[in-house]
């Protein structure tokens, strides 16, 4: 992870100094003698390898350094305010992504070949195809205008996160709900449940408390690249939603060429995913008693 | 899908049977007449015969085909129909809601001065290529003022709605298609290479797929449409070279959506080389090269179709994402991401124009939808081994 993550600095660092002009070279020039002073100030004028090592330095520390557009602000400030914003999206996200996935995909397997099953599987293949924007262009048409029950962006109230986090986490849902079907009904075939049955189990509790475990594992093995996915749909959403966190910034800062910026949030989008990845990892083997961890 | 597998079927072999008896009298001659008559009751049923006539039997796969042939063939023929120009502004028709009646009018002011006419084309349509030009005089040509209403609505500034989600498909599919093809070349080269040639070869090479595996890409892709979009040095410079944003994007997109592509075809490279025909082929002196590309490369042909179908959606949505960003096509260019961005910027609570976001999600939507159903259903088609997996 650790290699990983200092090859995307790399990259990124390599690139940003790659490009000729350098952020200040924008249509609005500084006064020469300022932008001097400025790039006395932030080292600009050091050999490439120093300026390499000052700011690998500078990110070891966690100081991610200055936002070239936004005045008064450092990165370290826009990400304090940006992130729990974005984390508690993504949360609700993965939860509801986790819940109703799962809830569809167990009741569509139970009741296979009903027009329950019939019904969930052709929502869950809309849910994939449709991305996520349109789902949510679509939604705040429906739930905002149309029949508003939701206001239609903004931030600081609970209200304002229920639209956002049901549109991030829908496709996802949809996926999670094919997965859980197909592994359920691959468990619910086996022999054990059919002791389990045989036993005088109830229905209910045969499903929830012995097949259930089984089926569950491709779900979890699947949270990883779901959870990058919705850490990339969060871009459009908080742009559509107008939700100040870190993807609005991102894009913001890619669109403004706001270097320091972007490069920054796309090493903590990288960390962000590794470490995430690494805990579906661990759960993974919690859940599964077969897989050691190495 | 190149490989046939015989296969004998009934009535050749009653046919056969009594043949047998009698050959063993007749003379060597007279014995490969035979064979060669038996033969020729003999069907092979190719692989690609037998997944086609499944995939037929799919009514959902075969709408999806349908729906996917006949748009290609419009956006294709876009220029030609008669469309509203896709660019012309019309301010006093802002945001002017769908209209079905008459299907068709004459208000297209056609002028009969060639100059006059190519201004007006140049406004309306922007610069084309050779063949997009042609279709559009053979257009003027064929309708004259004749143009369909604006059965979709039309935009922010007035330009007709359908008509930009015509000249848009152009783009989005141009771009899936063509990125994917890429990302094809890439995967195939080296899975296959690496599969083929396996052991510390292969390990190294795999191992590169894997690091790039581990770099989640479209933030570096965002990163480094950023550093590109540079105003002073680096866009002039691109621009100078004829390298616009879908170059790009093209490039970017065959460097990442190859690396799955690469993991499918060695793994099934790895299956194949134990299979006789190779060693067979090896025997008789073939090269490495031509033994990978002429009898390896056409038996991956069923998995890379189905991986291909699949991969088209995602590369088509990652531009619709990127455009919906502001970062992939720029105007006056149009994708259906462009056009659904536009879509949501116009949301307000005073009015509602629903069809600016309705019909180029629907368009999105469709499209997308469709390749999906047409992916599962062709791998169904093709391996139904992996049926429900």
């Amino acid at each position: 992870m650790a290699i990983t993550l200092w090859a995307v600095f790399t990259v990124t660092f390599l690139l940003m100094h790659s490009v000729p002009g350098g952020p200040f070279s924008a249509e609005k020039k500084l006064d020469p003698a300022v932008e001097r002073n400025l790039r006395a100030k932030y080292n600009l004028d050091a050999p490439l390898i120093e300026q390499y090592f000052d700011m690998l330095g500078g990110y070891l520390r966690l100081d991610f350094g200055i936002s070239y557009k936004m005045a008064d602000f450092g990165v370290n400030e826009i990400i304090a305010q940006a992130l729990p914003v974005s984390a508690s999206l993504g949360i609700l996200a993965t939860l509801f992504a986790v819940t109703v996935g799962l809830t569809a995909g167990v009741l569509a397997a139970v009741r296979r070949g009903t027009i329950w099953d019939f019904g969930f599987m052709s929502l869950a293949t809309l849910g994939i195809a449709l991305p996520s924007f349109i789902v949510a262009s679509l939604a705040i048409l429906l739930f905002v205008f149309v029949w508003p029950i939701f206001p239609a962006g903004g931030w600081g109230r609970i209200e304002n996160l229920i639209l956002p986090s049901i549109c991030l986490g829908a496709p996802y849902a949809a996926y999670i709900a094919r997965l859980s079907r197909t592994g359920m009904l691959e468990v619910l075939g086996q022999d054990y449940i059919r002791t389990a049955y045989a036993k005088g189990l109830p229905q209910r509790t045969v499903v929830l408390r012995h097949a259930l475990k089984g089926a569950i594992l491709p779900v979890v093995s699947y949270l990883g690249p779901a959870i990058a996915g919705i850490l990339t749909g969060s871009l459009v959403i908080e742009r559509i939603f107008a939700i100040p966190g870190l993807g609005a910034h991102f894009i913001q800062a890619a669109t403004q060429l706001d270097y320091f910026l972007a490069m920054a949030l796309t090493i903590l989008y990288t960390a962000v995913l590794y470490t995430l990845n690494f805990l579906v990892d661990l759960s993974y083997a919690f859940l599964d008693p077969r897989v050691k961890l190495s | 899908m190149g490989v046939s597998t015989p296969r004998l079927n009934p009535e050749a072999a009653a046919e056969a049977a009594p043949v047998a008896v009698r050959r063993a009298a007749s003379s060597e001659l007279e014995r490969y007449a035979e064979l060669l008559r038996e033969a020729r009751f003999i069907h092979g049923v190719s692989l690609g015969r037998d997944a086609w006539r499944r995939l037929r039997r799919n009514w959902a796969a075969m709408a999806a085909l349908i729906f996917l042939v006949v748009l290609s063939l419009l956006s294709i023929l876009t220029p030609l129909l008669p469309l509203r120009p896709p660019r012309t502004v019309n301010l006093p028709r802002q945001f002017g809601p769908p209209l079905t009646s008459p299907l068709f009018s004459e208000s297209w002011n056609v002028p009969s001065d060639e100059q006059a006419l190519d201004r007006m084309l140049d406004q309306g349509f922007g610069q084309l290529g050779f063949f997009s030009q042609w279709l559009l005089n053979l257009r003027v040509e064929w309708f004259g003022d004749w143009q369909l209403n604006s059965i979709c609505g039309t935009d922010l500034l007035g330009r007709d709605l359908f008509s930009r989600l015509m000249w848009g498909s152009r783009v989005s599919l141009a771009v899936g298609l063509v990125a994917t093809l890429v990302s094809l070349v890439i995967g195939v080269s080296w899975g296959a290479t690496a599969g083929y040639l396996g052991g510390r070869t292969d390990n190294a090479m795999m191992r590169f797929v894997d690091m790039l595996y581990s770099i989640p890409f479209i933030f570096v892709v965002i990163f480094l449409i950023t550093i590109l979009s540079e105003p002073t040095k680096v866009k002039p410079w691109l621009d100078e070279h004829d390298i616009d944003r879908i170059v790009i994007f093209f490039v970017v997109v065959g460097a990442i959506y190859w690396l799955t592509m690469s993991r499918v075809v060695r793994g099934q490279v790895i299956s194949l080389k134990q299979n006789q025909f190779i060693e067979a082929a090896r025997t008789i002196g073939a090269s490495q090269r031509r033994i990978i590309f002429r009898h390896l490369v056409p038996n991956l042909m069923s998995i890379v179709i189905v991986y291909l179908t699949l991969t088209i959606p995602s590369v088509m949505l990652f531009e619709a994402f990127l455009s919906f960003l502001g970062l992939g096509v720029e105007a006056p260019d149009v994708s259906w991401g462009l056009l659904a961005n536009e879509g949501v910027n116009v949301i307000t609570p005073v009015k509602i124009y629903w069809w600016v976001i309705v019909f180029p999600s629907l368009a999105l939507g469709l499209t997308l939808f469709s390749l999906n159903i047409l992916g599962d259903g062709l791998r169904d088609a093709l391996d139904p081994r992996l049926k429900n997996r």
